[in-house]
């Protein structure tokens, strides 16, 4: 098994992608990363990376993503992510039910302590409006959500939301996402649960 | 017309029986070929007369070109190349202007001729019209699966396609109740067909299955050689709602973006099938019928 690292941050489609297929090609099994620092080209590495049957995982740091590709046998963290089901959460608010805010805040934290030991895991939990707040810097919950994100979990903050609080540049955890992307995902869902 | 319809050019009647249409553009090399790129440049720039239903009069050359570190004879070759389409367009290059500049740039401005009663606008399509479009979808796609050297075939489908004119395709569909045309460029096939939507107060759908796809163009977009155009068009387009089973490579080229892409039709349910079959048998076999206006709206597109 072999480790490399492809950085091809500075560069646009479709060089990340060749430099990642020269990458993969070179080996027989292991893990590349590729780290890209746009959109457009993480999407397009990672679309490469499935379409020739390996695994892919993005993690974003600084506004760079690292896109992790395992090829050729299953590693523990594929057979981990492979452990997330399909239901796709919508969280509206950072306590959880009605009526006393304090106990809601309270029950949030009960229910990100819990959510780790409920198999299948969630595929992914959309956060919006007041929801934003838990992925932010100074959330009660940040170490849970890190653990679900390192597990395979999808975590997608609404962009809009973020602004509106003034929390863009404190998202610490998942990325950032749009409006059509949280249809898109709700819709593809065979279950979606809204708290 | 106006600016808020997004028409494909500007029209100025000047009596009862003409208008004046008037377009320009121009872009950087997107093949090496100077001389390919000239006659895709100058199609691409010639479309906008097209799509407004008229002919082109006249063209003059918009020239960019680094005179010290290229040789002349590439720029030869490009304006040959767009002198050939101008020829084939039936138009006639009245002069043009070049600039000393580091990247080359080739585009034309187009002056066509219109009867002011038979323009084809954004505005137009009606509930219950039938949507034709006339050339297959895919260049922004394989001109970034070009640049990996990967796909050549498609690659080469493409570069045809993006030369071809929509003189025929205009002509053809003259001969029929157009209510409303644009052609694809930038903004994608389902950009410019919420351009036409909105303009017109409706809700479209679309059959991806339909969809007339360029070779190899679904590989390539499986692989990873998307556009950031298409990111950005998908961004932009909020009013689409994709049915689950729609696959992703499909997606992504309902956003790509084209150069010199075909036109669209939407015209009266009857007519479409007569319509479609007088296209094809005038050559143009990617032709399909691809969707249809479903009722009044704010541009709201289906796709399944």
């Amino acid at each position: 098994m072999s480790t490399n690292t492809v950085d091809a941050r500075g560069l646009t489609c479709p060089q990340p992608v060749i430099a990642t297929k020269k990458a993969l090609e070179a080996i027989a099994d292991g893990v590349v990363t590729t780290i890209v620092d746009n959109l457009t080209a993480k999407e397009n590495v990672v679309k490469f990376a499935v379409a020739n049957g390996c695994g892919a995982s993005v993690e974003e740091k600084d506004g760079h993503y690292y896109v992790r590709i395992t090829k050729g046998a299953p590693t523990e963290e594929q057979r981990d992510t492979a452990a997330t089901g399909e239901i796709v959460y919508l969280i509206s608010k950072d306590t959880l039910g009605h009526g006393s805010d304090e106990l809601g805040a309270v029950l949030t934290k009960a229910f990100f302590v819990t959510l780790p030991e409920v198999e299948p895991l969630p595929k992914s939990l959309l956060f919006i409006n007041g929801g934003v707040r838990l992925t932010a810097q100074g959330s009660p919950v940040l170490d849970h959500l890190k653990a679900l994100s390192e597990r395979g979990v999808e975590l997608l903050s609404c962009g809009t939301c973020l602004d509106y609080y003034h929390l863009k540049d404190k998202l610490a955890v998942g990325s950032v996402t749009n409006m059509y992307t949280i249809l898109a995902k709700l819709s593809e869902a065979p279950k979606a649960i809204t708290l | 017309m106006g600016l808020d319809t997004a028409d494909d050019a500007g029209v100025f009647q000047l009596d009862a029986e003409t208008a004046l249409i008037q377009t320009v553009d121009f872009f950087t090399p997107l093949v090496d070929d100077p001389y390919l790129f000239g006659q895709i440049a100058a199609a691409n720039s010639l479309s906008d007369v097209y799509a407004m239903g008229g002919k082109p009069l006249t063209a003059m050359n918009i020239v960019a070109f680094p005179m010290c570190s290229l040789d002349a004879a590439v720029l030869g070759e490009i304006l040959k190349g767009g002198q050939e389409k101008i020829s084939e367009a039936g138009a006639v290059l009245v002069g043009g202007h070049t600039i000393d500049d580091a990247e080359p740039k080739y585009g034309l401005s187009v002056t066509g001729l219109v009867h002011p009663g038979k323009v084809w606008a954004n505005a137009g399509a009606r509930p219950g019209d039938r949507l034709i479009l006339t050339k297959p979808i895919g260049t922004g796609v394989l001109a970034t699966a070009m640049r990996a050297e990967m796909f050549a075939d498609g690659v080469q489908a493409a570069i045809t396609s993006m030369a071809a004119l929509n003189k025929v395709a205009a002509e053809t569909a003259g001969a029929f109740s157009v209510h409303a045309c644009t052609d694809i460029t930038g903004f994608g096939v389902l950009g410019h067909l919420f351009e036409m939507a909105a303009a017109s107060g409706v809700r479209i759908e679309v059959d991806s299955r339909a969809l007339p796809l360029l070779p190899e163009a679904t590989e390539a977009a499986a692989m990873g050689f998307v556009p950031g155009g298409a990111y950005s068009n998908r961004e932009y387009l909020t009013r689409v709602a994709f049915r689950t089973d729609v696959p992703d490579p499909i997606r992504d080229l309902c956003f790509d973006p084209q150069t010199s892409g075909g036109l669209v039709f939407s015209l009266p349910e009857e007519e479409a099938a007569a319509a479609l079959a007088a296209l094809k048998n005038a050559g143009l076999h990617a032709c399909a019928l691809i969707g249809r206006i479903v009722g009044p709206g704010r541009g709201e597109i289906d796709v399944y």
